[in-house]
């Protein structure tokens, strides 16, 4: 049977080891063969650090609705919200808006702030002295289950 | 003058059970807000709103009904997952600002401001309160000054003028230090209880400034060494150590190791001793804890070493004052939090969330263990009377799992996928 020899997947296997040669391992084990690995140990890779730069800052939320979908923002997506970003113009921003948390990007123009949506459906919202507003959070990340 | 020696800097949470609900549901910013206790039993925190209103400290819920609804107060059951998570960030945050940070409750710590002399403190103090605001959305005040009682004077100035202080108040001169003394009053000092207060009181004194102005003969003779290094703090020579003065609303056993400790069974052990001691505090003074606040922290000061700091918040669901109880949890939570191939140099355990004994409700599933209480007794007899801690507890597994009334829970946003914020994109 042929194998389909094009794939789009690239797999790497480990190199080989075998030419390391006597090399002492102090693992603290007093019997038997060391591993050889232990050599190259390293942190597993962690998303945490990946996604998470400023952790006492860090906060997640749950994306409800389709306003946001031209930026990826899908409905049930996992947002990562950094408080300690300042906001600023086109940042995507978690905000609390007459009640209720909604996401947008922010638009600042001149004395103006407007929020946003990525959503041909939807209109964008002018931030007025009327409105209970409160800028929560810079977004990140967004986590999505496929 | 300015004074020229170490500082120190006590920052304290506004309302802070409260300020954790109004970040995650900020239309309740000044919205009157009450958090209940265990098992939703009695008010145990208050916004100032509700403060304003008349609700007092220990209100028993089912007596305030009719209060909390003419009111609008919005009732919060403890949701100390998310408090301790809050406090922790906001510990961390601080420990940015200074090496030397004593967490005094889950609320409050102390920084200890050494060679800071070309600092503007007050600037500092407003950078402190800036961060953690933007942060974590917590609000606090900060007092600055040479002692620690004194800090305390400092930072209810900042809470009761934030307009003209900026949320930062900085005794850092003798005028400044008489004139805090003189608009303190004597009730309002940190570590004068009711009966101190009392005799003070019947000696004419009214402020803080009257207090530091009795002989120190009399007062070490009269009270005891504890009165006197408050004497000595307020005039501005540090004398309180950690754990000097009893906090009413926490009892902190912290320890900074002879030599480094990594073994797990030896932190184990520490902590265990840690929590026991602090149970014995706690039946001295009459009172249990439904919450511990358990830290770990590696040596800063060895900075080739890997560093590691961790804390952990554990709710017992009903209060008690039993050493096996709190040890128990206190072991339990500090294997949670413990890095293997760290070398840890200082734990410790803080005991809140205090009620009297004999004042809690009582219940009907949740509660201590009947033979804690006689058990605790003899143990407390006869380690009094051998003037050493004769009895000892072994390790003991905790098998039990309780639940208990929280009918106004918050969710647990920061503690649990499920329970994180929704945002709206309608």
């Amino acid at each position: 049977m042929s194998i389909k020899t094009t794939t789009p997947l690239t797999f790497f296997t480990p190199e080989n080891l075998n030419t390391l040669g006597a090399v002492y391992f102090d693992t603290g084990i007093s019997a038997g063969f060391p591993s050889p690995a232990e050599d190259f140990k390293q942190e597993r890779l962690s998303l945490d650090s990946e996604l998470i730069k400023n952790k006492e800052a860090t906060f997640f939320a749950r994306v409800s609705g389709q306003s946001m979908i031209d930026a990826g923002l899908n409905d049930n997506d996992l947002l990562v919200i950094d408080r300690s970003l300042s906001p600023a113009h086109n940042k995507i921003a978690v905000c609390f808006l007459d009640g209720e948390f909604t996401v947008k990007r922010l638009k600042v123009e001149k004395n103006e702030v407007w929020l946003q949506p990525e959503n041909k459906n939807y209109q964008a919202i002018q931030i007025t002295e009327e409105n209970d507003f409160v800028i929560w959070g810079i977004v990140t990340n967004v986590i999505k289950k496929v | 003058m300015r004074y020229l020696y170490t500082m120190f800097a006590l920052v304290d949470c506004n309302n802070f059970y409260a300020s954790c609900e109004r970040v995650f549901n900020p239309a309740l910013r000044q919205k009157p807000i009450a958090i209940l206790s265990n098992n939703d039993g009695c008010v145990i925190a208050r916004s100032d709103e509700a403060k304003a209103l008349g609700l007092p400290m220990g209100a028993p819920a089912f007596k305030y009904k009719a209060f909390f609804k003419a009111n609008n107060i919005q009732l919060f059951s403890s949701n100390y997952a998310l408090y301790g998570d809050m406090s922790s960030r906001v510990m961390r945050i601080l420990e940015q600002f200074s090496p030397d940070v004593e967490v005094y409750s889950i609320d409050e710590a102390f920084l200890q401001l050494n060679g800071f002399d070309s600092y503007d403190l007050h600037e500092y103090g407003i950078e402190m309160r800036q961060r953690i605001l933007k942060w974590t959305g917590i609000p606090t005040c900060v007092g600055v000054a040479p002692t620690k009682a004194l800090t305390k004077v400092a930072n209810k100035i900042a809470r009761k003028f934030p307009k003209e202080t900026g949320g930062v108040y900085v005794i850092d001169s003798e005028e400044k230090r008489i004139k805090a003394l003189k608009w303190t009053q004597l009730k309002d000092v940190w570590g004068i209880g009711p009966a101190l207060h009392k005799r003070l009181s019947a000696k004419q004194c009214k402020t803080a400034y009257d207090f530091v102005q009795l002989p120190d003969m009399w007062v070490r003779k009269t009270f005891s060494i504890t009165e006197w290094k408050l004497k000595k703090d307020l005039e501005g020579i540090s004398k309180i150590g950690p754990e000097t003065i009893k906090n009413k609303r926490a009892i902190a056993t912290t320890r900074s190791f002879e030599s480094a400790i990594s073994d797990v069974e030896d932190i184990k052990e520490r902590i265990s001793t840690f929590a026991c001691s602090g149970a014995e505090k706690l039946r001295k003074q009459g009172s249990s804890c439904h919450m511990m606040l358990i830290f770990l922290r590696s040596d800063y000061h060895k900075k080739n070493t890997e560093q590691h700091r961790a804390s952990v918040v554990v709710n017992i669901p009903f209060p008690t004052n039993s050493s096996l109880t709190l040890s128990a949890n206190a072991v339990k939570a500090v294997a949670s939090i413990y890095k293997k191939g760290i070398q840890y140099k200082k734990a410790g355990i803080i005991l809140t969330g205090i009620v009297p004994t004999d004042n809690h409700q009582l219940q009907l599933f949740n509660h201590e263990h009947p033979k804690h209480l006689p058990l605790m007794r003899t143990i407390d007899f006869i380690n009094k009377k051998y003037h050493a801690p004769k009895l000892k507890l072994g390790n003991q597994d905790l098998t039990r799992t309780w639940k208990m009334r929280q009918e106004h829970l918050s969710p647990h946003y920061t503690t649990n996928l499920k329970d994180i914020i929704t945002v709206q994109c309608p």
